[in-house]
């Protein structure tokens, strides 16, 4: 009898330990560097577990009290991607998050943290979710050189913004407080604001154009922003992008490239 | 013993042992914790010494710049504010202490002898309330009060991101200098263990008003750093008056600087090397009215500086901390004559001079558990006159101990410390004039709120 205990304890074990070694097995690269797991997870314990939790479900000590909520790494959907809607994000996109920080949330730029630490990071974040064994990120969208700004562009993408709906969450001065504003939730059901655009703040995955392009196209998985890859071609999104910027510059007092004005609801 | 109690002292040992590599990670600090969410161990290798992380929040004006740092974000009740005690028990104990030969008969002749005292303690409260007042608006005070004494230990204010750059910041007030290694940031906090003192050393019979960069100083920094903090510097132009309130010391200013450089080694980490240097002029002699010195009229301004490099060295688990420091203090000041008085300079006077340092190490066991050894020294490299013999002043200290952090979480921060510490202070016995040797065990609680 001493001996199946035994036996089944040390099976018990086992299968312990090769879950545990499972978990932690992920890797990651981004440029030169290889992430390592193991590292990631000393890291994590140190830095993310607050707020992401200890299974990265997003339910760490810090999480009630922060809005927006952390992210669920479990279910391996990501905001701030380089790939399409629905895809896995790259490591180079996890790895520019961590980086960057997400504004107007909790996450704070982990710059401080050295390049290799941050690789280390994303390989245990990865691990969180068995998605990352078993696809691939699609290839990234592209995104083509940027045409001049000019007032036809801006005025383009102003009616753009109307006629794709942008103004129903965002608003129609792009100050998020659009009709549909007070009813979103993110994909876990969480009440979420859509961003002001007009605040001259930066924005949630980046600060550059080409940011503010990817965000368009590849949409912001987990919130009600959708891709727009497939509803406008790629200068009209150029527009959004130059439209977007006027909402900006007039917000701060500065010259209105643009006129043209989406129509109240 | 028998063989019994020699298997249940096993059992409870490993059992110890499973606890504390089973214990969760650390989590946060009190008074940013609360406003982050963050857990303790983002900022602090080890609280209270800081991570890079931690270095950038504080550089950055204690502000993440993720738009939340603003006070109107916080709740209304949120006070940014903390507490620390240290309760302990501790044995102090000394070996050349000049004490009367029949206690209570001060006139029966002095004798040296050892001298232990132990006990339990609570070293006072520090408080702390610092943040921002608003975006790039920051501000940090810091009362003490001790158990017979109370003061202001810093005050400050500082205009984050000048010009919207890192690389300009300005504070105004009374401040910690940005010393290589933080001498208010130290893992240990036995009586002898406590604190650095090359940051606290004047040389025999020298009568310099600045006491060492450990103090707190009254003036001015303009700082800046990278992004990341791997690059960074800080300049201090502080009132001569060692950091005490009143101006009671002379009208001269003294200058501080500070430039540090991080770099990353392909599988060890960041790294960090720097320079430092105080440089100023101090008073040998005052206005006097009757006799009596006149606060603020200190004159006949003597040079002195204390310079050095230091570094900071991560490998994996282990970091290490190494500091050097050279001293030097004019003629005037190191033999405490006036300097309109040059004839009563001892024949064969010269400015006395200093070299020092000392490495910490550090093992991070995990977030809740760091292993700590510190060994430091001070040599005289010159004495200010030849009345004074020539290892006067030299001084090593060791100190090994640890802290265990327990309990951590928004609101508390709770670390029991056990540390042992003893320090050689070369020919300074009262009477025999032999190497005066203190130790000191401490255990206790360092406890944040």
């Amino acid at each position: 009898m001493r001996i199946k205990v035994s036996l089944a304890g040390s099976v018990v074990v086992f299968v312990f330990l090769l879950s545990s070694l499972a978990s932690v097995a992920q890797e990651s690269h981004v440029g030169n560097l290889a992430g390592n797991a193991t590292h990631g997870k000393a890291l994590y314990q140190r830095y993310c577990i607050f707020c992401h939790g200890r299974y990265g479900d997003g339910t760490g000590d810090s999480a009630p009290y922060l809005d927006p909520k952390p992210r669920d790494f479990t279910k391996a959907t990501f905001k701030c991607r380089s790939t399409p809607s629905g895809s896995l994000p790259l490591d180079s996109d996890l790895y520019d998050t961590i980086s960057r920080g997400i504004h107007a949330s909790g996450m704070p730029s982990w710059k401080p943290l050295t390049r290799q630490e941050r690789v280390d990071l994303i390989a245990y974040i990865k691990s969180f979710s068995p998605r990352f064994q078993e696809e691939k990120p699609a290839a990234p969208l592209p995104i083509p050189p940027e045409p001049s700004s000019s007032p036809d562009s801006v005025k383009r993408g102003a009616e753009l913004f109307q006629s794709m709906n942008c103004w129903l969450c965002h608003g129609k001065e792009g100050r998020g407080n659009g009709p549909s504003a007070s009813s979103l939730t993110d994909s876990k059901g969480y009440p979420i604001t859509p961003f002001d655009l007009s605040g001259g703040t930066r924005f949630k995955c980046g600060e550059s154009d080409e940011g503010l392009f990817r965000d368009l196209t590849t949409g912001l998985d987990g919130t009600p922003m959708p891709s727009f890859t497939d509803a406008m071609k790629p200068d009209q999104i150029w527009d959004v992008v130059h439209y977007i910027h006027a909402l900006r510059t007039s917000a701060k007092g500065g010259p209105t490239q643009a006129k043209a004005e989406p129509k109240a609801e | 013993m028998g063989t019994a109690t020699l298997k249940k002292m096993g059992t409870n040992l490993v059992v110890t042992v499973v606890l504390l590599v089973a214990i969760p990670p650390a989590h946060a600090i009190p008074a940013f914790a609360r406003k982050y969410g963050l857990p303790c161990s983002a900022c602090h290798e080890a609280w209270p010494m800081l991570n890079n992380f931690g270095q950038t929040f504080k550089d950055n004006g204690y502000q993440l710049g993720n738009d939340r740092d603003a006070p109107i974000y916080q709740q209304p009740a949120y006070w940014p504010i903390m507490f620390r005690v240290t309760p302990t028990w501790h044995r102090e104990s000394n070996n050349r202490v000049a004490l009367d030969q029949v206690p209570g008969n001060g006139k029966s002749g002095l004798m040296e002898s050892t001298v232990t005292a132990s006990g339990f303690d609570v070293g006072g409260i520090d408080i702390v309330t610092a943040g921002t007042l608003s975006k790039n608006l920051s501000f940090f005070v810091q009362p003490f009060i001790g158990n017979t004494n109370a003061g202001l230990s810093q005050a400050w204010v500082r205009l984050d991101n000048l010009v919207g750059s890192h690389w300009l910041n300005l504070k105004v007030g009374k401040f910690e200098l940005d010393e290589p290694i933080s001498q208010e940031r130290v893992l240990t906090v036995s009586n002898t263990g406590f604190p650095y003192y090359n940051y606290f050393f004047t040389p025999p019979g020298d009568n310099n008003f600045f006491t060492g960069i450990g103090n707190d100083q009254l003036g001015v920094e303009v700082s800046g750093h990278a992004e990341n903090d791997y690059t960074r510097y800080s300049v201090a132009v502080v009132n001569n008056s060692n950091g005490a309130t009143g101006l009671p010391a002379g009208q001269t200013y003294n200058v501080y600087a500070n430039l540090n450089q991080g770099f990353e080694l392909p599988g060890l980490g960041l790294q960090k090397v720097g320079v430092y240097g105080f440089f100023g002029e101090s008073p040998t002699y005052f206005q006097t009215s009757g006799g009596n010195r006149i606060p603020g009229t200190g004159t006949g301004n003597r040079s002195f500086y204390h310079a050095g490099a230091y570094g900071q060295w991560y490998f994996g688990k282990f970091d290490f901390q190494t500091f050097y420091i050279h001293g030097y203090d004019n003629v005037f000041l190191g033999n405490n004559v006036p300097a309109n008085q040059p004839s009563k300079l001892p024949v064969g006077a010269v400015g006395p001079s200093w070299n020092g340092g000392f490495v910490e190490a550090h093992y991070d066991y995990n977030p809740r558990l760091i292993l700590i050894s510190k060994y430091e020294l001070i040599r005289m490299s010159r004495q200010a006159n030849p009345g004074i013999r020539a290892n006067s002043g030299n001084l090593d200290t060791w100190t090994l101990g640890y802290r265990w952090y327990p309990i951590m979480n928004p609101r508390a921060g709770l670390a029991w410390v056990q540390e042992y510490s003893r320090i050689v202070n070369a020919g300074t016995a009262p009477l025999s004039g032999k190497d005066d040797i203190s130790n000191s065990y401490l255990m206790g609680f360092d406890f944040d709120f």
